[in-house]
């Protein structure tokens, strides 16, 4: 029954990768990054496979009207926060953040005396749509623990539109998140970053332009999972990244002398290594689930070995142990504010993990890996400021929101598109009944690329997914 | 020093540091005090003396040569109790590190008080979460065993309970489907058969040790366990989420004439005024809003809807970021509506009643001096527990967490 009533902490976990590549132009949906070659659009039957589209986004920006948000605090995430503040978008771009902001005639005119403002909130990790509610064996898709490398496996092909948990975690805030596959695996496959907004298909919801992710796993998860057919210790782990990636050297090798000149027939297609290879191409970001900090150095070494960067550690419970070495190498680390001891490399937890990343210059995120704990990003991302400041550590609340906001924009690659209030960005907004930084302020309205996509003042912006529906309660409203 | 005084001395020093250090008489001025046994109380004054609160008041003579604390501008409560707790079941909290469940399905005898460690890593953890006392639950499917209550501050376990039987555990969720054979109706057969054999043994002990009774469906030692709950010295808490759980939990209390603690009850809005007139408290977590087919009707504000319903709530948020996060719970159960009162009612005096732990839970005088000093609104992440008072002694806040921080502040670490 304990475990009933707590919370057990989500154990397999994933993690993160490399690099993002040039980035395409925001409004069209670019081509998939998966294949290699360029010659893309054409989809007659004399194609090869990996030259037609590969799995595009079908997301489309809705409608909406013009926006006008005014006397509200506006946190922008770019190092202000304005008092009295208006911010207006049209069209799904942010068109002004300031003061003295005129509303056009065809605006939704918005009064958020008393309220504050951010921008839409990101989760680096999340297994939404792979581990859906209701939880039942039949929708366990987030682990392909067949194998300790499984990168032919794509995240995207597991999720579930329909997942109830999408609609609580856009009450929380929350406008895009990466789902990863699970942490059974060395390399468990693509992640993909998605909005969350009403879909029917995955399709729908993925980020146009965003490039892939590879999840990574450090640690307990591999070695405990495939015990008896190894790897069985860390040293074991080690030494199936470096033969996966050396392989995929090779197949990298042959496919891209193939297509300088396309001569004779093409080398075989292998999905694991295709995948491997747009990580030695920086064409997919590598998502680091890895807890230690011994663990993070040996990874950064990987990456240098062959010559890709791991954008972000996952979990990296002890980051602030080498917060110095995660600055010198760009690399991010998302963590919680306050998630430890459950395990042994999750034993040295502290609350000041965030905080001591920023203050050594370090990117620090705050992820959840948690279908409860993106309902509250900014709870989290409280609890890590405060801890902060009670220890000492020079904060500000910007430095703060950016921790879920515009540095997990960053660790996606889609900073360029938002993550941030500024004109020009996307209007992915947040307004909120009070400080983000209290426990009793609710998210109140969520604006994904403008689309209001949940009012909590009015049930017409509240949707429900297929699975919620129908299900009342004898005698009982719902 | 070799002289029969010297090692005299020497020894007189361990004893004096053995002794257990008489309970000072300590004065808190100034804190705005929330008892909860009434009303907020401004520029109060507490008097603690032998480890129970001796006054708190506006107007508290402070006994001379007591030692006095200023917590002008703090905020004063109770001490939290945690109602679904485990640490100190184990030294970490590790997995293959807990020792809060055995094997096996019937475990009525199962009492994890003899496996708590007093000096279990944890344990400072939850105080700076001002948790000063807790239900510590034991885990598994359907009868896993007795939940003692303990203080979260003492050297031996001894030290630490607060009672050692303070209720037991009956699973009813999905959990124990596997325990009725399948089905719910299973379980609650068994449950009818395990109850009904206990009191049949009670009756007819000498039969049983003459052999002359037909078999029954557990050990002597199990069904002896289950006695003291089936004659009401201890409430049963039954873990049910379902509505038709809750219905069934509600039955047996009327079958057998228990005191019933349910907990989960992520459905009970939806049944909230039988509830009520059953007078049943409940435990909830005021985060639990994701469906799943042991309550599809999971919603935040569960908790609201039962306090207008009139059912004594307790609140019990079950967080991988431990137990000290307890106060978040109970201001998220504000941010889903309930009032800031009964939040803290429901992680103070809710919880003590509902366990019988009579001495604790408020701030009146006469109940022992478990209380928290804040720096501001408990419930809020800008405020922290600056003091925790524990039967009268203040308690120390400094974590592993705080040693490892205060090592890597600096890179690389000295």
């Amino acid at each position: 029954m304990h475990r009933r009533l707590v919370r057990a902490a989500s154990l397999i976990t994933l993690s993160a990768c490399a690099p993002a590549g040039a980035q395409p132009p925001a409004t069209t949906p670019p081509p998939a990054v998966a294949a290699p070659a360029a010659q893309a659009s054409a989809a007659s039957s004399d194609t090869l496979s990996f030259d037609r589209p590969q799995y595009l986004s079908t997301y489309r920006r809705r409608a909406n009207p013009p926006v006008l948000i005014r006397n509200a605090t506006v946190m922008t995430a770019t190092g202000q926060e304005i008092p009295n503040a208006s911010i207006l978008f049209r069209d799904g771009r942010i068109v002004l953040v300031g003061t003295g902001v005129q509303a056009p005639a065809d605006a939704m005119v918005v009064d958020g005396t008393g309220k504050f403002v951010t921008p839409g909130i990101i989760d680096t990790h999340s297994h939404l749509g792979v581990y859906a509610a209701p939880g039942t064996q039949a929708e366990s898709d987030g682990n392909e623990a067949t194998n300790p490398v499984t990168a032919e496996v794509w995240a995207e092909h597991s999720i579930w539109p329909q997942d109830p948990q999408i609609p609580l975690a856009i009450a929380g805030g929350v406008t895009v998140m990466q789902v990863l596959p699970g942490s059974a695996n060395l390399i468990g496959g693509r992640s993909a970053t998605v909005r969350l907004v009403p879909a029917r298909t995955v399709q729908e919801m993925k980020f146009p332009g965003a490039p892939y992710g590879l999840k990574m796993a450090c640690g307990e998860n591999p070695k405990r999972v495939y015990q008896n057919r190894g790897p069985s210790t860390r040293m074991g782990n080690m030494a199936g990244y470096r033969a996966a990636f050396i392989a995929a050297e090779q197949y990298r090798e042959r496919w891209d002398k193939w297509l300088k000149d396309r001569k004779g027939d093409p080398p075989a297609r292998d999905l694991r290594n295709e995948t491997l290879a747009e990580v030695l191409r920086g064409n997919i970001s590598v998502q680091n689930h890895c807890y230690r900090a011994d663990e993070m150095a040996q990874m950064l070494d990987l990456a240098k070995e062959f010559g890709f960067k791991i954008r972000s550690f996952h979990h990296a419970v002890e980051a602030y142990k080498i917060a110095d070495l995660l600055a010198a190498n760009g690399t991010a680390a998302s963590v919680w504010s306050d998630w430890g001891g459950f395990k042994m490399e999750a034993f040295d937890e502290i609350l000041e993990n965030a905080a001591l990343l920023t203050q050594a210059g370090a990117r620090a995120v705050i992820h959840t890996d948690d279908p409860n704990g993106i309902q509250r990003m900014n709870q989290d991302m409280a609890k890590a400021y405060f801890a902060g400041l009670r220890a000492g550590v020079a904060l500000t609340r910007d430095q703060a929101i950016r921790w879920i906001t515009a540095n997990p924009a960053w660790v996606l690659g889609i900073d360029q598109w938002t993550g941030t209030l500024e004109t020009g960005k996307m209007a992915d907004v947040v307004l909120w009944s009070g400080d983000p930084f209290s426990v009793y302020s609710k998210a109140e309205k969520v604006w994904n690329e403008g689309w209001l996509v949940f009012d909590r003042l009015d049930p017409k912006h509240q949707y429900k997914t297929d699975f919620n529906i129908g299900q009342t309660a004898p005698g009982v409203g719902r | 020093m070799k002289t029969p005084l010297g090692r005299m001395g020497l020894l007189g020093l361990l004893v004096a540091g053995a002794a257990p250090a008489r309970a000072q008489t300590i004065a808190i001025t100034g804190g705005t005090v929330y008892p909860v046994s009434g009303p907020k109380i401004s520029n109060a004054t507490i008097l603690i003396q032998d480890g129970r609160i001796a006054a708190v008041g506006v107007n508290v003579a402070v006994p001379a040569g007591a030692t006095r604390v200023d917590a002008t501008g703090k905020w004063i409560t109770p001490g939290l109790i945690h109602a679904n707790a485990s640490s100190g079941l184990g030294v970490a909290g590790l997995n293959g590190q807990q020792e809060g469940g055995v094997q096996g399905e019937v475990n009525p005898s199962f009492n994890p008080a003899e496996g708590v460690d007093p000096a279990a890593f944890t344990i400072p953890i939850a105080r700076t979460g001002g948790v000063t006392g807790a239900l510590l639950v034991p885990g598994g499917p359907f009868l896993p065993g007795q939940i003692p209550a303990v203080n979260f501050s003492g050297d031996r376990v001894d030290d630490m309970i607060i009672r050692k039987n303070a209720a037991l555990v009956l699973d009813m969720s999905d959990n124990s489907k596997g325990a009725g054979g399948g089905s719910r109706a299973g379980t609650m057969a068994r449950i009818r058969r395990l109850f009904n054999d206990a009191l049949e043994y009670s009756r007819r002990k000498p039969d049983y040790q003459k052999g002359s009774i037909q078999a029954l469906s557990a050990s002597a030692g199990e069904l002896e366990a289950l006695l003291p709950m089936l004659r009401g010295e201890a409430p049963l808490v039954v873990a049910a989420n379902r509505r038709i759980d809750m219905e069934n939990a509600l039955r047996l209390k009327q079958e057998y004439k228990l005191r019933l603690v349910i907990y989960g009850a992520v459905e009970g809005w939806q049944m909230a005024k039988e509830i009520a007139s059953a007078g049943v408290p409940v435990v909830i977590e005021p985060n639990r809003d994701i469906p799943s087919f042991d309550g599809l009707g999971a919603r935040l504000d569960n908790g609201t809807l039962l306090r207008e319903g009139g059912v004594e709530v307790i609140i019990a948020q079950g967080d991988p970021g431990g137990e000290r996060n307890l106060r978040y719970a109970a201001g998220n159960a504000v941010r889903n509506g309930m009032s800031w009162d009964d939040a803290l009612q429901a992680i103070t005096a809710n919880p003590a009643s509902a366990f019988g732990l009579t001495d604790y839970g408020t701030l009146a005088p006469g109940k022992v001096a478990n209380l928290v000093v804040w720096s501001g609104d408990p419930f809020e992440f800008s405020s922290a527990a600056e003091r925790v008072y524990i039967k009268g002694r203040e308690t120390s806040l400094w974590t592993r967490e705080n040693e490892l921080r205060d090592k890597y502040k600096k890179l690389p670490p000295q």
